[in-house]
């Protein structure tokens, strides 16, 4: 008996669904969760006041009455019910340290625990940013050797930490282009873009004032297309923006002669760092001719993430770009004491209060130390290793949207599953009835359908055997019983919901029932 | 759904009809079948001026949001209201009620770059 035929039985009997892996997070369909407001009782206190030791003030002489509320409905809650909502809550989360997080393009690895330790010394964490440096000289340290890491690692010598996403180290970059452009007396309009592209590129030539032109790909390589990019190459382009390994998870095999075309007109080369993970410890974009990189120490270096950082975006230029990062750098006097660099006059400024998320470079700065120059040269052979030890597992039962080696991640074809009626969102929904966070999908858009897989170097060859037999059992169950597929997911507190009308007709905020 | 013949259409799955003095432009089968369900059409004002080829609006689905590519340039004399609130009108009825611009061509704007119904039928067969 296949599992395919056990979980379809057991729907049909209406039985509680085991998943195929055996490891569901979910126990099934449950009652929903309230809000802690619906939960209030009047009068209920969590803790209890002792009386005031200070005299007392009549509100009306520092307030005036006009402009105070009368009423603030907070929930009046003991400390026991708010834990357990919380708790309650927590439990219906999904997290890499519970299960296996396949989501392409994001690079869901684990974070060693070491790390958060690490930020989280007393030393660091009391720290104040407006402390004088002379009395913080350990962490300024910490940013000045993360730069040189991030330099040695990039093969670019100027970093800046300040970025703290992805997309802001983008802007970050892109602007240091324009003003690189314009100290030249060079007003350039264009930024050329492959069509694979995160989105978040095209938005940031647009924040940075440039028209973005669109580069197609070549259907059967996957990489850009050449011919497309030399003829829309010009001395009107302030930049290529070019994502390596691309977004299909393949490498740019022509990346230095596009860099040695984009040089001769004067263009700059931005690599977007999104899936350094792929090349860490084996190339160096600098090496490469790449002009400027962010890395997102989130993805790369350790630094946990899924709910919206807080992230570090760090930003890494050629030695001619130098003149333009941000300012203030952290540099090292001759006397060996750290100091903030604020005197560089065609710095494009600051672009983050103080040095960006501290915190987050402190964990990744941990990570690099504890890998060391040979763990940073596996980490990015074991991610593509696992890349291609899955695509290998799959290719029975998928196609490809390219058919070729990968680098860190892949992307399948979900079309030919749609004579069944099943679509790859279909397949997403179906996948977390088997434990498993869906990975991305309908990204990269040039690829219809797309399911995009990344397993990073972090997995074991146990968990993506077994992820591999639920997707491949989801496909048999899209080809012979579909409804079970476009229905699901099955086991989950909620069914699948209506993401037309979320989109459509938002429900942002709890309102009270008016009484 | 076949696709209308009285449309020509662009690479970008754009669809144009010639109606009057006016053309009016919109999003193929194709295109909405692509994106699935479109929670929301961000058009330009009447009054303003497109040209061909150059972005003109955002069509938003659940997957993705997309571009608009103008398929002739002009200046917009309507835009379909009923868009706002009906954006699965461009799901439903791509050719006719989901229709998103009304263009008034500027001089010499002209079709003939564009492709018919066959063409297009074709072209859909190299597209991926």
């Amino acid at each position: 008996m296949t599992t395919t035929e056990h979980t379809e039985s057991a729907v049909h009997a209406g039985a509680p669904l085991r998943p195929a892996s055996g490891h569901s997070i979910f126990a099934g369909r449950q009652e929903g969760i309230p809000v802690v407001f619906e939960k209030s009782v009047k009068g209920r206190r969590a803790g209890k006041l002792p009386a005031l030791d200070v005299p007392t003030v009549d509100l009306d002489e520092i307030i005036p009455a006009g402009e105070r509320r009368q009423e603030l409905p907070l929930p009046e809650l003991s400390e026991l019910d708010v834990v357990r909502h919380f708790t309650r809550l927590s439990k219906r989360n999904y997290s890499i340290e519970s299960e296996f997080y396949p989501l392409g393009s994001c690079t869901m690895k684990y974070n060693p625990k070491i790390d958060e330790n690490v930020a989280a010394l007393p030393g660091f964490r009391n720290l104040h940013p407006l402390q004088p440096a002379s009395t913080v000289q350990g962490a300024l340290q910490v940013i000045h050797d993360i730069q040189r890491q991030l330099a040695e690692i990039t093969g670019l010598p100027g970093v800046s930490t300040q970025p703290v996403a992805g997309a802001h180290g983008e802007l970050t970059g892109i602007l240091m282009v324009r003003a690189a452009h314009l100290k030249q007396g060079r007003m350039r309009r264009k930024v050329l873009i492959p069509d694979s592209a995160h989105g978040t590129n095209p938005a940031t030539a647009a924040m940075a004032g440039y028209e973005s032109i669109t580069i197609g790909h070549d259907r059967i390589t996957g990489e850009l297309d050449f011919e497309d990019f030399k003829s829309k190459l010009d001395d009107d382009c302030a930049a290529i923006m070019i994502t390596l390994p691309n977004t299909l998870g393949l490498f740019e095999r022509r990346i230095e002669e596009i860099c040695r075309l984009a040089h001769e007109v004067g263009c700059f080369v931005y690599c977007d760092g999104a899936n350094l993970n792929a090349l860490v410890g084996q190339i160096r974009p600098g090496d490469l001719g790449v002009d400027l990189l962010h890395v997102n120490l989130h993805k790369t270096f350790a630094v946990p993430h899924g709910g919206g950082g807080p992230g570090g975006g760090a930003i890494c230029v050629a030695a001619a770009l130098e003149p333009f990062l941000p300012a203030p750098l952290v540099v090292q006097a001759p006397d060996g004491s750290f100091a903030y660099d604020a005197d560089r006059p065609d710095s494009i400024g600051r672009v983050h209060s103080y040095q960006g998320n501290f915190n987050a470079i402190l964990r990744s700065y941990a990570y690099i130390l504890q890998l060391g120059k040979e763990g940073l040269g596996d980490l990015g052979a074991n991610a593509v290793l696992n890349a291609n030890y899955m695509r290998a597992l799959l290719a029975d039962d998928f196609s490809f949207y390219v058919d070729r080696i990968c680098m860190h991640e892949f992307v399948l074809d979900g079309r030919p599953f749609k004579e069944f009626g099943v679509r790859t969102l279909d397949i997403a929904k179906r996948l977390i009835d088997h434990g498993y966070h869906p990975p991305t999908i309908y990204f990269p858009l040039i690829a219809p359908e797309a399911i995009m897989i990344e397993p990073t170097e972090t997995e074991s060859k146990e968990t993506m055997d077994a992820f591999a037999n639920a997707l491949i059992a989801v496909a048999h169950e899209a080809r012979t019983t579909p409804s079970v597929v476009q229905n699901a997911p099955h086991m989950t507190p909620v069914g699948r919901l209506d993401e037309v009308r979320a989109a459509r007709q938002p429900d942002l905020r709890w309102q009270a029932p008016v009484s | 759904m076949s696709n209308p013949t009285d449309c020509r259409y662009t690479r970008e799955h754009e669809w144009v009809r010639k109606d009057g003095d006016t053309y009016v432009v919109g999003i193929t089968h194709y295109a909405q079948d692509s994106l699935g369900d479109v929670v929301f059409v961000e058009l330009p004002e009447v009054g303003a001026s497109i040209s061909e080829g150059a972005s003109f609006g955002v069509v938003e689905s659940v997957k993705a949001a997309s571009d608009l590519y103008a398929p002739l340039s002009g200046e917009i004399v309507e835009v379909n209201e009923r868009l706002r609130d009906e954006p699965d009108l461009v799901n439903h009825h791509p050719y006719d009620a989901g229709w998103m611009l009304r263009v008034r061509g500027s001089a010499g704007a002209s079709l003939d770059g564009l492709m018919d119904a066959d063409a297009y039928a074709v072209y859909l067969e190299t597209v991926h």
